[in-house]
């Protein structure tokens, strides 16, 4: 009876089970595999959980350019941060990638700008939700940005030795409110180029440079074809180019500084 | 109480007892009053000796062979240059000096922190907050549609023209102020001020309860934008006029 137990057919769901094993064995003894994942990688070795783990899943990995293995315990209460400088970073993110699908279909020329603003309702795919959302995570960055600076602030996490990194955090926010209002021009419709005609008179009134700056920005006298083009490529290449480098020295100064402040 | 180590009390034990055990007279004859070490005396004494009879050639072994060095830096040093003539009682060559309590000496500067780690407890909370963050943006831009107003028109002004709404508290300043003051120095002078808090706030605290003054002037100073934000919103129609929000109604006088 014993015999005919082993000799027993595998059933179709051994068979793929065993064949999927022995399939990931080969994959993560192959050579290419453990060119992608460095040594102690929880992708070489697979995860069980175990304080040597968790160290690794943060060591091993491009995380660690961003946060160290541990952290203050009271730094990972929500309440302390709200998370606010993280969802800013996110809702960075999120921008870039629906910036990116809108560059596609969008000419920033004053003939075809507004036509090819309107056509993301009507002719591209998910077009009008890509906008939708790009503009509103336009308007949470700028809101998210401004909490976390003033978070930072009533938390005094301004003090030394964080000095340096509230003073970039203030550069962060005017690249922001620089970013956002670059990008209101762009749909080249009334409520932009008129908002965009205020906020550009009030830079006239600067002593001095006031109205060479705004003829730089604006190409002119007034907001016109080259104005688009130009705050076009202050949009989605110079400011966004500024604002990562700044970002990266904001974020290494946070470890360097010896974490997030704190607890009260 | 520090407690001293089992051994070192094994040790010390075991060398009272030998004394007691070793016979009186032996060698506590002379330098029995001194609390300097039998071994070490004899150390020295034999060192001494060495000295005093190879005073003439003391130059040539510690000199190597080079120039006649003078006797007198090296003969100062001959005591503590001989090699150890004699050992300790138990034939150790060295003993047990003192035993330093811990932080006596140290001073420990880093103060331990109380840490988790990243993974799980920081990354699983950021990732939460991205997912909610991205279903807020996706919800809300699927029933609400930004705004696209018709094609651009130099020669048709729309009344009110209003900048975007985190500048519409810098355009109700320029309703009170002269432009130079409203649009330029005042946001200059916000912007430096802010960035010289941490080196004019020289209160090392970080409590709330230590911090009232400069909690409020933030406060007060938030609350004067956030107004004037809200002014130039909801409250500003036709003309940049004055005008509540339930009169107008907010098509036309608010824009995101």
């Amino acid at each position: 009876m014993a015999n005919t137990i082993q000799k027993r057919k595998p059933t179709i769901t051994e068979k793929i089970g065993e064949s999927t094993g022995s399939m990931v064995q080969k994959t993560q003894e192959s050579q290419i595999w453990n060119s992608i994942f460095r040594p102690g990688s929880i992708f070489r070795k697979g995860y069980t959980d175990s304080p040597r783990n968790r160290s690794y899943v943060i060591m091993n990995s491009v995380l660690y350019h961003l946060h160290p293995v541990k952290v203050k315990r009271h730094a990972v209460k929500v309440s302390y941060t709200l998370c606010l400088g993280g969802l800013s970073f996110f809702l960075f993110i999120l921008l870039t990638v629906t910036g990116i699908f809108l560059m596609f279909f969008y000419r920033p020329t004053a003939a075809a700008a507004w036509s090819d603003i309107a056509a993301l309702k009507t002719s591209v795919t998910f077009g009008l939700l890509v906008r939708n959302m790009h503009r509103w995570a336009a308007h949470l960055m700028v809101l998210s940005v401004f909490l976390h600076m003033a978070r930072v602030f009533y938390h005094g996490a301004y003090k030394a030795p964080r000095e340096f990194n509230w003073i970039i955090g203030i550069v962060l926010l005017t690249l922001t409110l620089l970013l956002s209002f670059t990008g209101y021009l762009l749909p080249w419709d009334q409520l932009s180029y008129w908002a965009v005609t205020v906020g550009t008179n009030m830079m006239g009134f600067s002593p001095v440079f006031g109205d060479s700056v705004r003829f730089v920005l604006l190409g002119g006298k007034q907001i016109g074809a080259e104005t688009l083009l130009r705050w076009y490529v202050l949009h989605v290449l110079m400011l966004p180019f500024v604002i990562v480098i700044f970002m990266a020295i904001h974020f290494w100064r946070v470890r360097k500084d010896g974490g997030i402040s704190g607890p009260l | 109480m520090t407690e001293i180590p089992e051994h070192l009390l094994k040790r010390s034990k075991s060398a009272k007892a030998k004394k007691a055990a070793a016979p009186a007279g032996e060698a506590a004859s002379t330098e029995d009053t001194s609390k300097i070490p039998r071994a070490l005396l004899e150390r020295s004494r034999a060192a001494k000796a060495k000295a005093g009879g190879g005073d003439s050639g003391g130059g040539a072994p510690s000199g190597g062979g080079a120039a006649p060095v003078p006797a007198g830096p090296s003969g100062g040093g001959v005591a503590t240059l001989a090699p150890p003539v004699a050992l300790g009682p138990d034939g150790h060559t060295q003993r047990l000096l003192t035993v330093v309590k811990s932080g006596s000496i140290q001073d420990i500067k880093s103060k331990p922190v109380d840490k988790v780690h990243t993974w799980p407890h920081l990354l699983a909370a950021e990732f939460t907050a991205a997912l909610f963050i991205l279903a807020f943006t996706l919800i809300f831009s699927i029933f609400i549609n930004a705004p696209l107003l018709t094609l651009a028109d130099a020669n048709n002004t729309p009344n009110p023209a209003k900048a975007p709404w985190y500048f519409l508290g810098l355009q109700e300043l320029l309703t009170m102020f002269d432009p130079m003051i409203a649009g330029v120095t005042l946001p200059g002078v916000v912007l430096v001020v802010l960035g010289m808090a941490p080196f004019v706030d020289k209160n090392p605290s970080n409590k709330p309860e230590d911090r009232k003054f400069m909690i409020s002037l933030m406060t007060v100073h938030l609350m004067f934008w956030a107004v004037l934000t809200l002014i130039g919103s909801f409250f500003r129609g036709p003309g940049f006029n004055f005008t509540y929000p339930w009169d107008t109604g907010l098509t036309g006088i608010f824009h995101l």
